[in-house]
C-alpha cells in the first residue's frame, strides 16, 4: 500500500514490542503519519489544510460535548440555556465562542482544501475515491452546521430552519409530506429542535468515520503534489515524520493565532445579531440569511426567480442549489486532461481564477438582501458556475495544450534528476 | 458519456438562470431604478460613533459609569423594559458591595407567594432573584404601548448591528421630520402614537423619547445628567448586561495570542532546521 522504500516500524523498547504484538496500533500510526509514510518532498502550504480540518473536527467535538452538558434541547428553554452557558457556566462563554467560531474556521479550512483540489485536480485518478469521500464529508458538514445553528433557538435559528426545511416543499407531490416528516410538525418546534440536537451530536462522529475512509483511500496512492507528476523514486519523497509533522505544526500555529484572535476579539462578527433575539414564530426578520459558509449556495437558490417552462422557479432553485455541490462528484470524469496541476495548464488556470472570483461574488450576493442588483449579479454568477464545471472544464480539458511537465518531483525541486538522463524522455 | 450529459445539464441550468436574468433585466429596464427609493432607504442613519472603556485594547468596565447606567435603567427604562437574564447578585460585578446589592434587590418587587394564603403575589427581591418582567404577557405589553412590545434589554446591544452605538444613537436620535424628507416623500408621515427617529430602521418607532430633559435622573456621583450623558451611561450598562464577561474575554485573549505567537515562532524555527536536512541529503 505504500512505496517499497517506506521505512518499517521497528519497536526498540520491549514494552512497545509487546504492544505491537498484541495490538499493532503504534505501527498503524507510524505508517499513517510517522516515518513509515513517504510523502512527495515538494508539497506546498496548500497541503496543510487536510490536517487542519482534522484538528477543527476534534475541536468541534470537544467544545460541542462540553456545551451539550449544559444545553437544554427544549423550545421553551433552549435560548435561555444558551445564555446560561454564556453567563453562569465557568468558561462557558469561551466554549460557546470557540464552538461557533470553530464551525467558521472549519469551513474556511475545508473551502481552501477543496479549492486546492480544484487547482491541482487532486480529484483525478488514482484519487477519485478520496475526492468522492471528501464531497460526502462536505455534505455532512453542511447538514451538521445547519442543525447546530438551529440549537440556540434565536430568530435566525428559527427562520433559517423554516426556510431550509421549506425548500423540500418545492418537490412536487411528496414535498409537503417530506417537510412535515422532517420537522415532526408543520413548523419548526420542539420536535424539530430535539431531533436536530440528536443529529447534530451524531453527525460529527459519522464525519470522523468518513474521514478515516478518506485518509485510508488517500494512503493507497499517497498524496499528490504541486507538479501533479506521480512519485517515481525514493528521492521524490520524504518521510511524513519529521518533515511534514514539523510543517503541519507550524501551520497549526498560524491557524490557532488567527482562530483565537476571532474567538477572543471578534467572536460575534461572523454571527447575525438577530440570533440574540429569542425565536418568535410571529415576527419574521427583515432579511433571513444563513451562516456565511452557505452564502454561495443560497445565492444560487435565490437566483431562479422565474418559472422555466413547466419547472416552477422554487423547484429550479432547489435543484440548482443541490446540483451545485453534486456536480463535484462528477469532476474526475468531467475533466479529462492527462495533466493534473494547474501550473501546467494555461487555459484551465485562468478559468480556475474566474471560478474563485465567481464563488466570492456568489457569496457576497448570498449574504445580501434579495434585491437588485444582487439578484441579477447572482444570476450571471450562477450561470458561470454551472458553465464552468459542466461545459468549460470538459471542453478545455480536450482542447488545451499543457505546458511541458518536469520529469520528476526531484527534478522540479532540485533542477535535475540523475534518472532523467538515462533515457526517459523529458517532453 | 458523462461529459455529454454534463454539458446538457450545464446548459439546462444556464438557460434557466439566464432566462430569469432576462426577465429581471426587462423589468429593471422598464422601471429605470434598481432599488426603489423610499424614505427609509434615503433617510435612515448609521449609528453615531461611541467610545466605551470596554472597546479599548485593554478592555475594562468603567464601573462608575455602569452604576450611573443602572440608575438610568432603574428610574427610566424599567417602566417598560425587562432585563430578564440579569440577577441582582450580578450587580456586584459593577462595583456594588454585597450589602448594597441586598438593599438594591429589596427595592424591586418580584413574583412570590403570599406566606399566609399561598396566593401568587409580589415580594421584595433577594440578591438571587432576576430582574422582574414588566408585563404579564405580550397582550398586556401591547395594550400599554400603542400595539408595540418593548423588548427585553438584557441582550439588546448584541441583538443589533453596532449595538452599544445603536442604543446611544436611538436614545439621542429623536427629531422633527426634516424638510428635505417631506419635500422628497410627501406621503411620508409619522402616525399618531409613533415617534420619528432616523436611527430606527423604518424611521417611526413606538417608544416615546425616554430621555426627554436634562437632569431627568440625579446621579449619585454628581456627574451632570445631560441627555447625552444618560444615553451613554445606559448604553454602557446594557453593554455589560449583554456580555458581563467581555473584559475577561479580551484580557484572556492577549496572553493566549502572545503564547501562540511565541510557540509558532519556535515551530517555524524547528521546521526550518528539519527541512535544512532534506536540502543537504538530496
Ligand atoms: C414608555 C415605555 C418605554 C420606556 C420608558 C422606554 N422604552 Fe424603549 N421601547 C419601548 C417600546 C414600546 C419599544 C418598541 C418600539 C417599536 O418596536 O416600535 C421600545 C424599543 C426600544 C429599543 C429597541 C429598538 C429596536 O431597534 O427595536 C431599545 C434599544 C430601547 N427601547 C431602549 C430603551 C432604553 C435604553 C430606555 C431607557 C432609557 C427605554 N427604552 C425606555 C417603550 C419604552
Ligand atoms: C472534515 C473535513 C476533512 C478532513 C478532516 C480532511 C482530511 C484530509 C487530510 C488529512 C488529507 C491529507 C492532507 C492534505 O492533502 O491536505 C486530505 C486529503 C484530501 N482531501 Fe480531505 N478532508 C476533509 C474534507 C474534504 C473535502 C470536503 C474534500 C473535497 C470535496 C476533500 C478532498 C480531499 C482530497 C482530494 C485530498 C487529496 C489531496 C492530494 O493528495 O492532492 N477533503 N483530507
Amino acid at each position: 500500500m505504500s512505496f517499497p522504500w517506506a521505512k518499517h516500524y521497528e519497536p526498540k523498547a520491549p514494552f512497545m514490542r509487546w504492544i505491537d504484538e498484541k495490538l499493532p496500533l503504534p505501527r498503524l500510526v507510524y505508517n499513517a503519519i510517522g516515518g513509515g509514510y513517504p510523502v512527495p518532498r515538494n508539497l506546498n502550504y496548500m497541503w496543510n489544510f487536510g490536517v487542519l480540518a482534522g484538528f477543527c473536527l476534534v475541536l468541534q467535538i470537544v467544545t460541542g460535548v462540553i456545551l451539550a452538558m449544559h444545553y437544554a434541547a427544549n423550545a421553551a428553554v433552549a435560548f435561555d440555556s444558551t445564555e446560561h452557558i454564556m453567563r453562569d457556566v465557568n468558561w462557558g462563554w469561551l466554549m460557546r465562542y470557540a464552538h461557533a467560531n470553530g464551525a467558521s474556521a472549519f469551513f474556511v479550512v475545508v473551502y481552501l482544501h477543496i479549492f486546492r483540489g480544484f487547482f491541482y485536480s487532486s480529484y483525478k485518478a488514482p484519487r477519485e475515491m478520496v475526492w468522492l469521500l471528501g464531497v460526502v464529508i462536505f455534505l455532512l458538514m453542511m447538514a451538521t452546521g445547519f442543525m447546530g445553528y438551529v440549537l440556540p433557538w434565536g430568530q435566525m435559528s428559527y427562520w433559517g430552519a423554516k426556510v431550509i426545511t421549506g425548500l423540500f416543499g418545492a418537490i412536487p407531490v411528496v414535498g409537503e409530506p417530506i417537510q412535515i416528516w422532517l420537522l415532526g410538525g408543520y413548523a419548526p418546534d420542539n420536535a424539530a429542535l430535539n431531533r436536530f440536537f440528536s443529529l447534530h451530536f451524531l453527525l460529527p462522529f459519522v464525519i470522523a468515520g468518513v474521514i478515516i475512509l478518506h485518509i485510508w483511500a488517500l494512503h493507497i496512492p499517497g498524496s499528490s503534489n504541486p507538479t501533479g507528476v506521480e512519485v517515481k523514486s525514493e528521492s521524490d519523497t520524504l518521510p511524513f515524520h519529521p518533515y511534514y509533522t514539523a510543517k503541519d505544526g507550524f501551520g497549526l500555529g498560524v491557524f490557532l493565532i488567527l482562530y483565537f484572535a476571532m474567538v477572543f476579539f471578534f467572536p460575534n462578527s461572523l454571527g447575525h445579531p438577530d440570533n440574540y433575539i429569542p425565536a418568535n414564530p410571529l415576527s419574521t426578520p427583515a432579511h433571513i440569511v444563513p451562516e456565511w459558509y452557505y452564502w454561495p449556495f443560497y445565492a444560487i437558490l435565490r437566483a431562479f426567480t422565474v418559472d422555466f417552462f413547466f419547472v416552477p422557479a422554487k423547484l429550479m432553485g432547489v435543484l440548482a442549489m443541490f446540483s451545485a455541490i453534486l456536480v463535484w462528484f462528477f469532476l474526475p470524469w468531467l475533466d479529462k486532461s492527462p495533466v493534473r496541476s494547474g501550473h501546467y495548464r494555461p487555459m484551465f488556470r485562468k478559468f480556475f481564477w474566474v471560478l474563485v472570483i465567481d464563488v466570492l461574488v456568489l457569496g457576497y450576493c448570498g449574504g445580501s438582501p434579495a434585491e437588485e442588483p444582487f439578484v441579477m449579479i447572482s444570476q450571471l454568477a450562477t450561470a458561470y458556475y454551472f458553465l464552468h464545471f459542466l461545459v468549460i472544464l470538459p471542453i478545455v480539458s480536450s482542447i488545451e495544450r499543457p505546458e511541458p511537465l518536469p520529469f520528476s518531483i526531484t527534478e522540479a525541486v532540485l533542477g535535475s534528476d540523475d534518472k532523467a538522463v538515462l533515457g526517459e524522455s523529458k517532453a | 458519456m458523462v461529459r455529454i450529459i454534463g454539458i446538457l445539464v450545464g446548459l439546462f441550468f444556464t438557460a434557466a438562470v439566464l432566462w430569469a436574468f432576462g426577465n429581471g433585466a426587462v423589468q429593471v429596464a422598464s422601471q429605470d431604478y434598481f432599488v426603489e427609493k423610499t424614505a427609509e432607504t434615503e433617510f435612515h442613519l448609521h449609528p453615531k460613533e461611541l467610545d466605551q472603556a470596554s472597546d479599548h485594547l485593554v478592555a475594562h468596565w468603567d464601573k462608575q459609569q455602569l452604576q450611573r447606567g443602572y440608575q438610568v435603567y432603574k428610574e427610566v427604562c424599567a417602566a417598560c423594559h425587562s432585563l430578564r437574564h440579569v440577577a441582582f447578585r450580578d450587580l456586584e460585578q459593577i462595583g456594588y458591595t454585597e450589602a448594597q446589592v441586598k438593599a438594591i434587590a429589596a427595592t424591586w418587587q418580584v413574583p412570590g407567594v403570599d406566606p399566609v394564603t399561598g396566593e401568587a403575589t409580589t415580594v421584595p427581591g433577594k440578591p438571587t432573584d432576576y430582574f422582574p418582567l414588566v408585563y404579564l404577557n405580550d397582550v398586556a405589553a401591547r395594550a400599554a404601548n400603542n400595539n408595540a412590545i418593548p423588548p427585553d434589554l438584557s441582550l439588546m446591544t448584541k441583538a443589533r448591528h453596532e449595538g452599544p452605538a445603536y442604543v446611544y444613537s436611538l436614545l439621542t436620535g429623536y427629531s422633527e421630520i426634516p424638510a428635505e424628507l417631506t419635500a422628497e416623500f410627501p406621503d411620508f408621515s409619522t402616525p399618531p402614537g409613533l415617534h420619528f427617529n432616523r436611527y430606527f430602521a423604518n424611521l417611526n418607532l413606538a417608544m416615546p423619547p425616554p430621555l426627554a430633559v436634562d437632569d431627568q435622573v440625579t446621579y449619585a456621583d454628581g456627574t451632570p445628567a445631560t441627555i447625552d450623558q444618560m444615553a451613554k451611561d445606559v448604553s454602557a450598562f446594557l453593554t455589560w448586561t449583554a456580555e458581563p464577561s467581555l473584559p475577561k474575554r479580551k484580557q484572556t485573549g492577549w496572553p493566549v495570542i502572545g503564547f501562540l505567537i511565541f510557540a509558532t515562532i519556535l515551530a517555524y524555527l524547528a521546521k526550518k532546521q528539519i527541512w535544512a536536512r532534506a536540502k543537504k541529503k538530496a
